[in-house]
């Protein structure tokens, strides 16, 4: 193999753990809220907010893990107000979506002007690839603990709505409401919580950008991948599991342009700059009549009606 | 014993001082200016917490958007691309689809449109012919972008609202690349940009004002589409398909080809905004096409609750606070998301409003009639 592709393929699987992480925070929080039928386009939101009061809280106190915490506090209040909103009759959930992305871009972008400029405390990386001489190989393996937290929390949710009470009911409101009611749960608030549980984990996915990775806060962090995330989650069929996947596709697509320009190819920039956008349409054209898609798809989900 | 009338028995409270047909327009014009109040009064309490003078910023945004003639034609000169984004949001929302795909229409149509003028101007091509082309290969472009969407959603039952969303960033990545490649002007040392239009390839403004003719087209625009939608089988059958989509297929509407052809509508829309942009505003392309126009379209049309003659004014109210922004940015200190926050709190407090429908006691006659 010769060094070049070497390269490549180091940056490549570095790149791909880095980039997705945020996919893959996002997509289970979006699991979580759509799995009780409901969907939640505000998420870009919650991160663009979500990174914004991290690295202000990190600037702060100094102390970037509560910066993370603050993070998760600001999504939770954020998608509960989404909540809230959509459990009035007549007000169309994915509208209220594109609302809160306002919202949350506007008050991000309003609170963070005054740190654009300042260096805050960034989050550390767990260094794995210390055995390895080559550079490369340890630049790869430096990975940052929330991609281990998403990986666990994919597990843990997968088990949750496979074999608990909470999985149940989670499931059930969202495949048939009507049911649920009979049941005597409360599917208004059901959803209130899920969405809100899924908030904070988009606030999460907006600390790792600005404290990690690209590890700065400044108007165009993010580019879109709360609603990629969206997009993320019908493709993943709604399977916790299946979202690390489908996380790391888009990560490696996301980090091809960055890889192939550590070698020196900065050509066409623009165009690898929009890859994952191009893989998202792509995927969501081949995934969208799926017999198998239309066999998981949670009944009361508006998106799919 | 007498009978009572069969109408008192149906209706005991009715007491018929207008028609459903009043009332609902009545009760589609309190609502959202119910809500705008709300909004003012919730973005009032968001400045005193931060120390600033309500009364201050809202009579700034009279100083800046409508108080002389200059800041007027400035207020128009923003509302013209929002009339034309606003309507590529509402076309299609009356089919039922939820597009965000406007900012991107308009992106690339402003593009396609600032590329083919640059054959057209080196070839000593006439203006009369050549503006014209310019602003219908935009509105091709835009058109064919966003009913990309529609066709995706019909055909291949893929959601609207991400594909758009999707399309938006790529057509601003495909912009990016050309412009910043192959088609970058060597004389645009500071931002990337085609070729600029040449002095008399640039649309003017309408006579006696500085307002370019984009505004003109904006309000032409919205009156045939409001004539499309409500007078015409095109736009019964969209409503119908929007209103029961099965309905719609069982009487034999033809819904796909009606779902593709309001997104191209819109496109076009968007698209012809962009090339008002590019010839009239920037004379060039470059990365200013991407103003958020689509974007702050989707709630002017939300605003307008889908109705195209209701866009005009609140693209109007828009485009006052777009023209006010700079000023109060200098004199109250404010950063320039001012403006998006308080978007923000309009669009959340306008859609919590929607659950008020049918359901404010003095217009209760519309309950009865086309709500449940």
């Amino acid at each position: 193999m010769s060094d070049a592709v070497f390269m490549v393929m180091m940056a490549m699987f570095g790149g791909a753990i880095r980039v997705s992480t945020p996919f893959l925070l996002v997509a289970l929080g979006e699991t979580l809220t759509e799995k009780t039928g409901r969907i939640n386009l505000g998420l870009e939101g919650n991160l663009v907010l979500g990174a914004m009061v991290a690295y202000a809280t990190s600037y702060s106190t100094g102390s970037p893990w509560l910066g993370v915490l603050a993070a998760a506090g600001t999504g939770t209040v954020l998608s509960a107000g989404h909540g809230w909103i959509c459990k009035l009759p007549k007000v169309n959930d994915i509208a209220v979506g594109i609302a809160f992305m306002t919202l949350g871009t506007g008050l991000a972008f309003f609170f963070g002007k005054p740190f654009i400029q300042p260096t805050a405390p960034r989050l550390d990386a767990i260094e794995l690839g210390n055995w390895s001489s080559n550079p490369q190989v340890q630049q790869a393996l430096k990975i940052n603990p929330l991609f281990f937290v998403g990986l666990a929390l994919a597990v843990v949710l997968w088990w949750m709505l496979k074999n608990t009470r909470w999985g149940l009911i989670i499931r059930m409101t969202g495949d048939n409401a009507a049911a649920a009611r009979a049941m005597g749960i409360s599917v208004d608030r059901v959803r209130l919580v899920a969405t809100a549980a899924g908030g904070s984990l988009a606030g999460i996915a907006g600390a790792f950008l600005s404290l990690y990775y690209p590890g700065s806060w400044n108007e165009s962090l993010s580019s879109g991948q709360g609603l990629m995330a969206v997009a993320l989650v019908i493709f993943a069929r709604w399977s916790p599991i299946r979202c690390v996947w489908a996380a790391l596709l888009f990560g490696a697509s996301g980090a091809l342009g960055p890889a192939l320009q550590s070698i020196g190819i900065s050509k066409g920039y623009y165009f690898f700059n929009a890859a994952p956008y191009i893989l998202t349409l792509i995927i969501m054209v081949l995934s969208a009549r799926s017999q198998k898609a239309a066999h998981e798809v949670p009944g009361e989900l508006s998106i799919v009606k | 014993m007498s009978l009572p009338s069969a109408s008192s028995v149906a209706r005991p409270h009715r007491k018929p001082r207008l028609d459903p047909r009043s009332l609902a327009l009545i009760e589609a014009s309190v609502i959202p200016m119910g809500a705008l109040l709300a909004s003012a009064l919730i973005f009032s309490l968001f400045l005193l917490m931060l120390g600033k003078d309500p009364i201050r910023f809202f009579s700034l945004v009279w100083t800046g958007g409508v108080a002389s003639s200059f800041s007027i034609q400035n207020t128009l000169q923003r509302a013209a691309p929002l009339i034309l984004t606003g309507l590529a949001f509402a076309v299609p929302a009356r089919i039922g689809m939820t597009l965000l795909g406007a900012e991107g229409a308009l992106v690339l149509g402003g593009l396609a449109s600032a590329l083919i003028a640059i054959p057209m101007m080196l070839g000593g091509w006439p203006v009369w012919l050549g503006l014209p082309i310019m602003a219908l290969t935009a509105m091709a472009v835009g058109g064919a972008w966003v009913g990309l969407a529609g066709w995706l959603r019909h055909y291949r039952g893929v959601n609207e609202t991400i594909s758009s969303l999707l399309l938006t960033y790529i057509a601003v990545a495909i912009m990016n690349f050309l412009v910043e490649g192959v088609f970058r002007d060597p004389g645009s040392t500071n931002k990337a940009s085609t070729m600029p239009l040449g002095p008399d390839w640039r649309v003017g403004d309408i006579p006696g004002t500085s307002v370019h003719w984009g505004l003109a087209t904006g309000l032409i625009i919205a009156a045939l589409l409001w004539v499309l939608m409500e007078r015409t089988t095109f736009g019964f059958s969209a409503r119908i398909a929007g209103g029961n989509l099965r309905a719609a297929q069982a009487q034999g509407l033809p819904v796909g080809r009606l779902a593709v052809a309001s997104c191209a509508i819109a496109g076009a829309c968007a698209g012809l905004a962009g090339f008002f942009e590019v010839a009239a505003v920037h004379g060039q392309a470059n990365a200013s096409l991407a103003a958020q126009y689509g974007f702050t379209g989707i709630l002017v049309a939300f605003l307008a609750r889908q109705n195209p003659l209701a866009v005009v004014p609140v693209a109007f109210l828009f485009g006052a606070l777009a023209a006010s922004g700079g000023l109060i940015q200098r004199r109250m200190e404010m950063p320039d998301a001012t403006m998006l926050v308080l978007q923000g709190i309009i669009f959340v407090t306008l859609l919590t409003s929607e659950s008020l429908y049918g359901r404010l006691p003095f217009l209760s006659v519309s309950q009865a009639g086309d709500r449940t």
